[in-house]
């Protein structure tokens, strides 16, 4: 039976991020499928070789936007047209350019809280999750490409190890990561 | 970002760090027992909190007539002290977020300290116009929430309850786009933790492990509040001049005061990120990451706005003097040469004549003298806020109502109180989070560095030198050897 609770993990360690740029680039040459790419930094030029589509998020952010320009406005204009119509300083009940201030700032607030939660949902984070960390010289200064290792052939791991030491890769480490 | 850097560009980091020297640098302050000074700041400031806690409850106890406030000039140091401290919170998301629009590097070394200061500062804010309402267990009234009154519903004309929505939405997102900022270094202190500190950094970074997907994210979720930022940051203080502006008061009901009240704001709010910054630097060693180009820019921006501040106050009395009207001409020759002249004086003085010296470069580089004038400016900017407020209303359309105020010991105390809660917060931050946003600054080191860049730069460094100042030059990169 495999294993399912944990999981082997074969990786490269690069002291740069333009030896990192580099090696990912020749694992797309050989076919190499990494797991995954870790960094201290967001690396410029890395999504596209790692074939990352962009990041759907703004589109989320601008949904989030209108419901809450939709809300404020719809809301405003209830109160005062249908729930309680009241006349200030003589002004029609349905005067516009007095609710845009809340609108807006009910759109920003509605698409910022919106954006951040859906962040953490998708990248499944948030307070109390702590997911094993892979190396803790990743957020410090170094860069690292992770191929799944589970179930994978002596043929393949020796296959990723010269891919390392022709890359340039620093150390390669072999981990078992707990579920 | 595939700007080129310029090869005269002032390198941004000094030191010639190391992506690990940075690390260590920005986390030692937070890794290592409280400094002497430090420890002397903290209790300062919290005695001046207790002297809040200690004004707050005598207001809340006695009510506001502990102030001096009276019916001719109901607004006092309260709403003076609230415009300025929202003033100063508009520096924080300035830097970072419309800089990062423009891609301006230098603010990865003062973006996370200024948006703590802008957090803070609008706390501070926040709290005098729930005090001024006399009976702040009441405060929840002025949230449109279902009530058993009808349900009665708060006036969405009303300027007041716009400012409502816009300090609660600016300190919700302020609050949101600094703590994702923050995730990422708190990974960082996580992963060079040991025990109990690192259950809290744990708990803190939010199971943060650098993925490559998840900078992606992260990187797309900061443009975007970036660009929610911008508008609201200049939205704000605009919502606060509305507070003014839309009212019937001469002297108050002007066209000009959303630009002139933004402008001030990012004047004072720089001012007091220099005040901080020039201190944190020397106390926590980051000399190398807060350069003085950082700081001539910030001196730029002073320039900037606070000339933009004096063009406003010479508009005011221009248009004055245009409208041929006499109680909006009174009210500025009253603003100038009335009772509260003084205060004119300090505003014209603190925030238009003394940043002049800002066109020299020397001044501009100079920490003593950019130290001196950011007190200035946030003096300067307090009084520019009383001028508003009090002479305006000190002189009214009866000359039977004409009155003059000054504060009570209460409100004396409130105000340094306020500046207490400020830094205690600010204190405790800088020794529990990194104070500046070490991934950003590594992300630029291969730009701004000074060993690839300006005079110093090591030419033949295996990847310095001209061949990788294209920060997304993803052509010339070299492919292990």
């Amino acid at each position: 039976m495999a294993n399912t609770s944990n999981k082997e993990i074969l990786y490269g360690v690069y002291d740069d991020e333009e030896d990192l740029l580099g090696a990912v680039k020749q694992a797309n040459k050989d076919h190499l499928d990494i797991w995954d790419v870790f960094t201290p930094f967001p690396v410029h030029g890395l999504d596209p070789e790692l074939g990352l589509a962009e990041s759907r998020l703004h589109i989320a952010g601008f949904v989030y936007g209108a419901i809450g320009t939709l809300t404020a406005f719809l809301f405003m204009t209830w109160v005062f047209t249908r729930d309680w119509p009241m006349i200030f300083g003589g002004k029609p009940y349905w005067s516009v350019p007095a609710f845009i201030p809340i609108t807006f700032e009910v759109t920003v607030l509605f698409a910022s809280i919106g954006m951040v939660v859906s962040f953490y949902i998708v990248n499944a984070q948030g307070p109390g999750i702590q997911p094993p960390v892979l190396d803790d010289r990743i957020t410090d200064d170094k860069f690292v490409i992770a191929f799944d290792a589970d179930n994978s052939s002596q043929e393949q791991k020796d296959g990723w190890n010269s891919f390392f030491k022709n890359t340039g890769a620093s150390e390669v480490i072999t981990k078992v990561l707990p579920a | 970002m595939s700007a080129a850097v310029s090869p005269i560009r002032e390198p941004l980091i000094n030191g010639s760090k190391t992506y690990h020297q940075i690390t260590e640098d920005i986390l030692a302050p937070t890794e290592r027992a409280p400094s002497p000074p430090w420890v002397v700041g903290f209790i300062i400031a919290v005695t001046f909190l207790a002297l809040y806690v200690f004004c707050l409850g005598w207001t809340i106890f006695y009510g506001i007539g502990s102030w001096d406030l009276n019916r001719t000039i109901n607004w006092g140091w309260d709403i003076t002290n609230f415009v300025w401290w929202v003033g100063i919170g508009h520096a924080g998301t300035l830097i970072s977020a419309i800089l990062l629009l423009f891609r301006q590097k230098w603010r990865t070394g003062v973006n996370r300290a200024a948006e703590a200061m802008t957090i803070f500062a609008v706390v501070c804010a926040g709290q005098f116009p729930l005090i001024h309402m006399g009976r702040i267990w009441m405060a929840f009234f002025i949230f449109p929430y279902p009530n058993t009154r009808g349900p009665l519903w708060v006036n969405f004309n009303s300027p007041l309850l716009w400012d409502v929505f816009a300090i609660s939405t600016y300190l919700t997102v302020s609050l949101l786009f600094w703590y994702t900022g923050l995730v990422p270094d708190f990974a960082t202190v996580r992963d060079r933790a040991k025990g109990i500190r690192k259950k809290i950094y744990s708990l803190l970074s939010f199971g943060w492990t650098g993925s490559a997907k998840h900078w992606q994210r992260w990187e797309a979720l900061s443009l975007v509040l970036a660009g929610l930022a911008t508008p609201l940051v200049l939205s704000v203080h605009t919502i606060v001049s509305f507070d003014f502006a839309t009212s019937v008061i001469p002297g108050w009901h002007t066209t000009i005061f959303p630009p002139y009240f933004v402008a001030g704001a990012i004047f004072s709010g720089f001012a007091m990120v220099l005040t901080l910054m020039l201190v944190a630097r020397k106390l926590f060693k980051l000399e190398d990451y807060i350069t003085l180009a950082h700081i001539e820019s910030m001196n730029k921006v002073i320039l900037v706005t606070g000339t933009i501040v004096g063009v406003a106050y010479l508009t005011e009395l221009f248009v004055a003097w245009y409208s041929g009207y006499l109680p909006e001409q009174w009210a500025f020759y009253n603003r100038v040469f009335g009772p509260y002249y003084w205060s004119y004086i300090g505003m014209m003085s603190c925030n238009v004549l003394s940043p002049q010296i800002f066109w020299s470069r020397k001044m501009r580089r100079n920490i003593v003298v950019t130290f001196v004038l950011s007190i200035f400016i946030n003096i300067g900017m307090w009084f520019e806020r009383f001028v508003i407020i009090a002479t305006t209303l000190a002189r009214d359309y009866l000359p039977s109502s004409w009155s003059y105020y000054s504060p009570t010991w209460v409100e004396i105390g409130l105000f340094a109180g306020t500046i207490g809660l400020f830094f205690t917060l600010f204190l405790i931050f800088a020794r529990v989070a990194p104070v500046i946003a070490v991934a950003e600054v590594k992300s630029i080191l291969k730009s701004a560095g000074d060993q690839y860049t300006g005079p110093n730069a090591k030419h033949d460094h295996k990847h310095g030198g001209i061949e990788v100042r294209k920060e997304s030059d993803t052509t010339g990169v070299i492919s292990g050897n």
